[in-house]
């Protein structure tokens, strides 16, 4: 980075206060085309920046019983891991910013840490719906960070077979060779697998139905958050809407980097606009297939459906895509 | 107290606490949520706590042993916040004014700020009777201000 530390920070904030709002956007679109698949008009599409602002207004209230730090603190830190999430995937064209310094590992961590400090918050409010959905939620961060892992790191072994040289889990690395162009047909095949499993993966890792278990509203009252209100409930909020994002975007990087603007033929600042229109776009498929469809065609599973569909399923599946990528390389 | 912000009524979530209803209040609020209604166009959401909540949509008259729990849902609630009677039973006690053991209307317990009557009342009636308490919250504002 040849700008300096000013250029950086302006860098970093372009990056951290677009994805929120790019969050927000998408939540709102979530909504509306929910609705719309339901029959319904569905709320307008700038209601998830209502919502917050009309969080930010409200009391925040602390239980009495409630250890205060923890309780206040995991919404800052699960903001804080989904924003830095951010800064180390590739956002339509451009390499992330801070690709030199985290992997593809430290990605799957920081997906887990809005997962832990739900936990964490959810056991400091000390309320038996939020203990109940913390140890739900654990429960679904046992299952489904295996197959996610397994499918990661499969990607990850196969591109160091064809590129000994390149630091494969590095995401840029990832992105500029995106596998597709090497595999042979079971190779695909594997892929299309993995892809699929990564899929399943997502609407889980959102705590979005069919997995919005942790959360249940209509039996454990919203569970981790049954004790959150006002500004913390409204980081929660954000981190929720910046993680669908983040998600979306770790996908599009593995399975779909392709720009649009060298196919195009195009140069110059065109070609930046229309690889980032080209990036939301495929992020809106991602999220539209993963999370819209699927939270209005399911009902919500119970934990023990969930973690068995994770443990044999997608682990099944994951694993198959595996071998076929191995076979794909033996071949 | 501070000025709301415009978006505050934009997106009032509403918890529901039955107080001793026949449930055919419960069934028209529900009525409310569905696709035919559809109260999220407004913004209006169900939650499922009242700390999440800015309206408390209270049915029925309020019953001995819900009273205590009325008053402890309504302080859960984080201000600001209204509360929308659903029903003639909590308007007034209804049918059940003179029963053993009521402990009266709703707002023999907690402060209201819409009634909407009705036996049991319609699911439109409910909309605007939500989107009413957005204006008494800040007629509740202008007031603190003022005073
Ligand atoms: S107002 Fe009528 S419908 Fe509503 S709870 Fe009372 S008796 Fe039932």
């Amino acid at each position: 980075m040849t700008g300096g530390i000013g250029a950086a920070i302006w860098q970093g904030a372009t990056v951290l206060i677009g994805g929120a709002l790019l969050g927000l956007v998408y939540k709102g679109i979530d909504r509306k085309l929910a609705a719309r698949m339901q029959a319904r008009i569905g709320p307008p599409l700038r209601q998830p920046f209502f919502d917050v602002v009309k969080l930010l207004a409200k009391e925040n209230v602390v239980p009495d019983h409630a250890i205060a730090w923890l309780f206040n603190g995991a919404p800052v830190v699960s903001l804080a891991a989904v924003s830095s999430l951010l800064f180390y995937l590739p956002l339509g064209g451009f390499a992330p910013l801070l690709g030199g310094h985290g992997d593809l590992v430290l990605v799957i961590y920081l997906l887990a840490v809005p997962a832990i400090a739900m936990m964490v918050g959810g056991f400091a409010a000390a309320s038996p719906y939020a203990s109940v959905g913390a140890q739900r939620e654990m429960v679904m961060l046992m299952s489904y960070e295996f197959p996610l892992v397994i499918a990661l790191v499969s990607i990850a072994w196969r591109l160091s077979t064809i590129l000994p040289e390149a630091s494969v889990f590095s995401l840029s690395v990832l992105a500029a060779n995106p596998l597709w162009d090497w595999v042979g047909p079971l190779g695909a095949v594997g892929l299309v697998l993995l892809a699929l499993a990564l899929l399943v993966v997502t609407p889980a890792e959102l705590s979005k139905i069919p997995f919005d278990i942790p959360e249940a509203e209509t039996e454990i009252a919203g569970g981790l958050l049954a004790e959150y209100s006002g500004r913390n409930l409204a980081l929660f909020y954000l981190a929720d809407a910046v993680k669908t994002v983040a998600m979306a975007a770790l996908l599009v990087a593995l399975f779909f980097p392709y720009g649009l603007a060298d196919r195009l033929w195009l140069s110059g600042p065109l070609a930046g606009l229309v690889d980032v229109a080209f990036f939301l776009i495929k992020v809106l498929v991602v999220v539209f297939f993963s999370v819209i469809v699927v939270r209005v065609g399911f009902a919500r599973l119970k934990i023990d459906q969930a973690a068995r569909l994770f443990w044999i399923p997608v682990t099944g599946i994951s694993l198959v895509g595996m071998v076929l990528l191995i076979l794909d390389r033996v071949a | 107290m501070r000025r709301l912000p415009r978006s505050f009524k934009r997106a009032l979530w509403v918890y529901h606490v039955a107080t001793g209803s026949c449930n055919g209040c419960d069934i028209e609020i529900v009525a409310a949520l569905t696709p035919r209604y559809d109260a999220e166009r407004f913004g209006i959401m169900l939650t499922g706590t009242p700390r999440h909540a800015d309206v408390l949509l209270v049915t029925g008259p309020v019953t001995r042993p819900m009273r205590e729990r009325l008053i402890r849902i309504y302080d859960q609630t984080p201000d600001p916040k209204a509360v929308v009677v659903v029903g003639g039973c909590g308007s007034t006690g209804g049918v059940f004014y003179d029963s053993y053991n009521v402990r009266g209307p709703v707002d023999a317990v907690v402060p209201v700020a819409v009634y909407v009557p009705g036996c049991p009342c319609r699911p439109e009636a409910i909309l605007d009777g939500v989107v009413k308490a957005a204006v008494e919250l800040e007629k509740l504002e202008r007031s603190e201000v003022s005073a």
